[in-house]
């Protein structure tokens, strides 16, 4: 190692040139893993629920790789399809450091996601994220994890995918996702990407879940835009997962794959495979439903209620149109209006008896959403049908990645509490109320 | 009550509404407030719409995208009314009854009828103010257009003060870790160029933005606990 100067090292100009000489380059290599090589293990209990936290100002997708550094993932696969977010190629930055043990690019999203599938079987813990039409293009592999009982955590960052194409957000593919059997969260800001995120990997794993956790967000709101993230130390992590824990064992060489079906899938009429359909979901099913435990444990519930006791109006809302609904409430309370607010964390499981028990007494539940077909609203209509006489206005609802004006959400609570007609919601999406007012379906279509 | 304004900018690209609105959010902030922003454009390029959407409040912020209905409006380029150079038509589309729309021009500007009629029906309050003329007069060059419409619109929402606005500047140009894009980088050099060194781009800048402020308070359009920014002793003996 040479002491003397580099010619082309800068002296400071401010100071003394022979105090302020930089340091010589050390030719010590430094270990780019040296950091996450001292992480240290910690239980989830502790993690989640005890361990001191700072805040930090950072974007969503940045908050989700924060979440993946702190969750001792094996193997995390990208695809870099437009529309993205930051969050895997930031991902490939921790496997730079050593913070994720395998990484690399698919060819697409069907191969990434089988290929997860196959990480996933093998006993590993993986983490992929994708985005509007990746979502869709993987989700013939996505719909077949939870039948093959396959601990991922996925992220979904909802974009358009219906036409005409956007790149914004409109969170429609969600309702793809709801039924595949997964545990489906969503998230409203870049805290919810972080905590969901990390918590996704405890729950899937847990042996009477195993199952894949999708967390979802309205992209580009949540991953392109900062906010304040409360977070861990960066020197703490999950223990590592023990497949051995699962709902079934793990394929090796000495293990042939136990959840693959036997019979070849053309073969009709076997009354054997029907019966082997039916265990399959109904233990899929089963293992959501076990879930909410875990959930309500590491999360805190399912929902958050704030101000519902003794409101006018009870506002249900998840992801962006929940941060769009806070305001809501704020500008009802300014014009002397008490308005409720439940956010919805979990899609899958639903927090059905949450709903009921809350909006057992409520007059007018307004149900804003990102997208066209009001996938929440039929939900939240679905989960307290003959526990509550709740007139359910199934919106206002934005399309194709448009900001939710605050005063659409308020016009529908001050319409809804008055009977006066709305004009930007069609009177087939108010629950609970006459839908033989044919004018004023009409009125609707002019007014779009 | 929380005071909260929702503001939308349109001008054109070259003009700085994205700095202009990068630095009266960090303002807001800096005085002790909460602040987003949301840019908005197509293809950077000189004179191309572009908009800014601001929100400032003393209360957290949670709402996010794009402001449909604002209490206030700033044009920085009459083209944006006359030529239609913005993603907004016409350019007070959703302004909120009572709304303030500040209109960088020499004067009032004569309107189409029914834009004059809209405007009147939702009771608009018109504030033409001359940001490129004071930009010219004080700093010596028209780049400084958006400092001027920051100070007065600071002075109009009350929600900063001119020592955050100073900083505010200070942080956009000597500040470490900013990223801006391509385009504004490449404007930024022309303007430190424009300028002997950074510090008197600084002060330049603080200059025309405090006129713009004093402009406000002059013509009452300040906030009702806004005085008037007096000049720093040590500039004043500068000149």
């Amino acid at each position: 190692m040479s002491e003397t100067l580099d010619p082309k090292q800068k002296t400071g100009t401010q100071a003394d040139p022979a105090t302020s000489v930089s340091a010589p380059k050390a030719q010590v290599k430094q270990d780019p893993h040296a950091a996450a090589k001292q992480q240290k293990i910690v239980t989830p209990e502790y993690l989640f629920l005890e361990a001191p936290r700072t805040k930090e100002f950072i974007t969503g997708s940045e908050a989700a790789k924060e979440a993946i550094r702190r969750s001792n993932v094996d193997l995390a696969i990208a695809y870099p399809i437009t529309p993205q977010s930051e969050t895997m190629q930031l991902v490939g930055v921790l496997y730079g450091e050593g913070y994720v043990k395998e990484y690399y690019r698919g060819e697409e999203e069907v191969g990434v996601m089988a290929a997860i599938a196959g990480g996933s079987r093998a006993g590993v813990r993986c983490y992929t994220a994708t985005a509007g039409p990746g979502t869709l293009r993987g989700l013939e592999g996505i719909a077949s994890w939870p039948g093959h009982r396959l601990p991922v955590v996925a992220m979904f960052t909802c974009r358009v995918v219906n036409a005409p194409l956007a790149i914004q957000p409109d969170n429609i593919e969600v309702s793809y996702l709801l039924n595949c059997g997964m545990i489906v969260f969503h998230a409203e800001n870049q805290q919810d990407m972080f905590d969901f995120t990390l918590a996704g990997f405890t729950i899937s794993e847990k042996n009477d879940v195993t199952l894949p956790v999708g967390v979802c967000c309205d992209g580009f709101f949540v991953t392109h835009a900062r906010g304040y993230v409360r977070m861990q130390d960066r020197s703490l992590k999950l223990p590592p997962r023990e497949p051995w824990r699962g709902a079934v064992p793990v394929l090796d060489a000495e293990n042939p794959p136990a959840r693959l079906s036997r019979d070849a899938p053309v073969q009709k009429s076997n009354f054997m495979a029907y019966n082997i359909h039916a265990v399959w979901q109904q233990e899929v099913w089963a293992a959501v439903e076990r879930s909410r435990k875990y959930i309500n444990q590491y999360l805190g519930g399912l929902l958050t209620a704030e101000n519902v006791d003794g409101a006018e109006a009870i506002i249900v809302a998840s992801g962006s149109a929940a941060a769009q609904s806070r305001e809501a409430v704020r500008l009802c309370s300014e014009k002397g209006i008490k308005v409720g607010l439940i956010k919805v964390r979990s899609l899958r499981p639903f927090p059905t008896q949450e709903l009921r028990q809350l909006c057992g007494k409520a007059k007018l539940i307004v149900v804003p959403e990102f997208n066209y077909v009001g996938w929440l609203a039929k939900e939240v209509a679905t989960a307290i049908y003959g526990f509550s006489n709740a007139k359910i206005i199934g919106g206002p609802r934005v399309y194709g990645g448009q900001s939710m004006p605050v005063e659409l959400i308020v016009d529908e609570v001050e319409s809804g509490l008055t009977g006066k007609k709305s004009t930007n919601v069609a009177i087939s999406q108010v629950m609970g109320a006459s839908t033989a007012d044919h004018e004023a379906m009409g009125h609707f279509m002019r007014s779009i | 009550m929380a005071k909260r304004f929702n503001i939308r900018m349109a001008g054109v690209g070259g003009q700085g509404v994205v700095t202009g609105s990068h630095i009266l959010s960090t303002a807001v902030i800096n005085a002790g407030g909460e602040s987003t922003i949301v840019p908005f454009y197509g293809s950077e390029k000189r004179m191309a719409p572009v908009e800014s959407y601001v929100r400032v409040s003393d209360e957290p912020i949670y709402e996010i995208g794009e402001i449909t209905f604002p209490h206030i409006i700033i044009i920085f380029h009459p083209q944006v009314i006359t030529h239609g150079k913005s993603y907004t038509m016409p350019f007070y589309f959703g302004l909120k009854e009572d709304g303030i729309a500040l209109i960088n021009n020499d004067g009032p500007m004569k309107l189409h009828k029914d834009q004059a009629r809209e405007l009147e029906e939702r009771r608009a309050k018109l504030y033409y103010f001359p940001a490129t003329k004071i930009s010219l007069d004080v700093a010596g060059m028209d780049l400084a257009t958006n400092m001027a419409l920051m100070g007065c619109i600071g002075a109009i929402t009350g929600l900063t003060n001119m020592i955050g606005l100073e900083q505010a500047v200070k942080d956009r140009f000597l500040g470490k870790g900013f990223v801006v894009s391509g385009g504004t980088a490449a404007l930024d050099s022309v303007v430190e160029r424009k300028f002997k060194k950074k510090q008197e781009l600084i002060e330049k800048n603080v200059a025309v933005m405090r006129a713009g402020w004093n402009y406000a308070v002059d013509h009452g359009w300040a906030s009702p606990d806004v005085k008037r920014a007096e000049e720093p002793v040590a500039a004043a003996a500068a000149n």
